[in-house]
């Protein structure tokens, strides 16, 4: 039977009536057509589909969308202001942090939320704080770089 | 990777989710659901009703109380390895929470699903044996206490029965000439335990070895107490070889699981290695 759910994402109000069984993936994609979240591996394991529920960073192929009912939820779009891109997004673009892209809109927000628990964080820091976030080009180094890159501006602003 | 459908509440309170449970044969909790909805999408599990107790204020907590800590089940993997009081004073604890899966699994998984599913390669399991922690079982007839040794029943079974749902896990507070550590062999692909080895030992003022206990993940078909390195560390000082002569025991007795990643042999050499890594690590903590 399906359920009213009320979510709020990138501070905006959505009331939609929903099947138990929609992933909430599939809710903001399908439904709400915020296609910048993506699905990569649809197991739990690459974290392309990482965006944050109440500010923490979850995989939301693991998650149904009646769970994040009353949930405040930030995906890739939501995280530039009045055109200004966040300073995550803006070290990915001046260290070359994506190659296909595929990887990074997950990446990104995975990546917000380390420097919000650790504003300074070392390269080996970095590393093991995304690691539930598989890129397929970049070899990572790069996206180390954006990591530290972003740590920096936030910490500058 | 759609689960088949089902039916969906949310409990406002523990009774409410007991009360639905006791209608309910066949419904499931859902807590983190980090083992339950990969297991539906794959319809390996296939539930007509779940429960989500995700929204139990009173489930999510870490707390002392006279001697002893306390942590609701619905605490978060992540909640315990950021956990300054569990740093101090049951390290053990965010330590193992640090080895599980990763940022996103931690940040919804909880250490009452967790024990509930009793995975084998599961990470849990082994410190609960080693902490020799209990759970806290309510049904709608009442509460009761079921010691580690008695939970972990088979390939995830559990002692708790239908309608039951753990609501708490307690462990008695170590005293200062404690050590604990957790050593853990990662799955390369899943990040679960091929092994993982739980050490707890207390020493006594003369530096010998008063008590130890030793749980085990990832070998054997449910966690197990490694009594034979258990009584083989026992009553004298350990060094290096006494520790070497107790870890060779890690296996005995036990019907270890092989796969394709690791065999039974291979298994049981790991169970060794990573027993001795953290017994000396623990013996160095204790110190
Ligand atoms: C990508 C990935 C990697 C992972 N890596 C690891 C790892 O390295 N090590 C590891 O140990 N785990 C790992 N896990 C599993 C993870 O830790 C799960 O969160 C955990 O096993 C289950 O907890 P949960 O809260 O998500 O429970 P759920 O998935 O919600 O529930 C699991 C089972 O327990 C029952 N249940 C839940 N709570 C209760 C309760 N309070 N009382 C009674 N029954 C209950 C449910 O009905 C269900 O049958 C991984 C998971 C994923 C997706
Ligand atoms: S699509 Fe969710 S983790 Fe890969
Ligand atoms: S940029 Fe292609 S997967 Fe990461």
């Amino acid at each position: 039977m399906k359920q009213a759910i009320s979510i709020n994402v990138n501070e905006v109000d959505h009331r939609d009536e929903v099947e138990p069984r929609l992933l909430l993936v599939h809710y903001l994609r399908d439904l709400l057509g915020l296609t910048g979240t993506h699905v990569g591996c649809e197991t739990s394991i690459c974290g392309a589909c990482t965006i944050l529920v109440d500010g923490q960073a979850v995989k939301s192929c693991t998650m149904f969308a009646v769970q994040a009912d009353g949930a405040n939820i930030t995906t890739i779009e939501g995280l530039a202001t009045n055109g200004n891109l966040h300073p995550m997004q803006e070290g990915f673009w001046e260290k070359h942090g994506l190659q296909c892209g595929y990887c990074t809109p997950g990446m990104i927000i995975a990546a917000t939320q380390l420097i919000d628990r650790n504003p300074n964080p070392s390269r080996d820091e970095i590393r093991h704080g995304l690691e539930g976030n598989l890129c397929r080009c970049t070899g990572y180094q790069h996206i180390v770089e954006a990591v530290e890159y972003a740590a920096k501006k936030k910490a500058d602003l | 990777m759609i689960s088949a459908p089902f039916d969906y509440v949310r409990a406002n309170t523990l009774d409410e989710a007991l009360a639905l449970l006791a209608q309910n044969e066949d419904a499931k909790i859902l807590a983190g659901g980090h083992s339950l909805i990969p297991a539906m999408k794959l319809r390996l599990a296939m539930p007509p009703l779940l429960v989500d107790i995700g929204r139990i204020k009173d489930l999510s907590y870490i707390r002392e109380d006279h001697g002893q800590i306390q942590i609701g089940a619905m605490t978060t993997h992540y909640q315990i390895e950021s956990s300054d009081l569990l740093k101090k004073i049951c390290p053990l604890l965010p330590e193992c929470a640090g080895h599980i899966g990763d940022v996103q699994v931690r940040n919804k998984g909880t250490i009452g699903g967790s024990v509930a599913h009793s995975d084998p390669s599961g990470d849990w399991p082994a410190a609960i044996i080693a902490l020799n922690a209990e759970l806290v079982a309510v049904s709608k007839n009442g509460e009761r206490l079921v010691k580690a040794d008695d939970f972990f029943v088979d390939l995830m079974t559990t002692a708790l029965e239908a309608g039951e749902i753990l609501r708490e896990i307690r462990i008695n507070k170590s005293n200062d000439r404690t050590g604990q550590a957790y050593a853990k062999m990662h799955h390369p692909a899943s990040g679960f335990a091929v092994v993982g080895v739980a050490a707890n030992l207390t020493l006594d003022r003369n530096g010998g070895c008063e008590k130890a206990s030793i749980g085990i993940t990832g070998v054997s078909s449910k966690a197990y107490r490694a009594l034979a390195v258990e009584s083989a560390l026992t009553g004298s000082a350990l060094d290096e070889q006494k520790i070497a002569n107790a870890a060779a025991h890690a296996a005995d007795g036990v019907d270890i699981n092989g796969d394709l990643f690791a065999s039974e042999d291979y298994r049981r050499h790991l169970a060794q290695v990573f027993t001795k890594r953290a017994i000396a690590a623990a013996t160095e903590r204790a110190g």
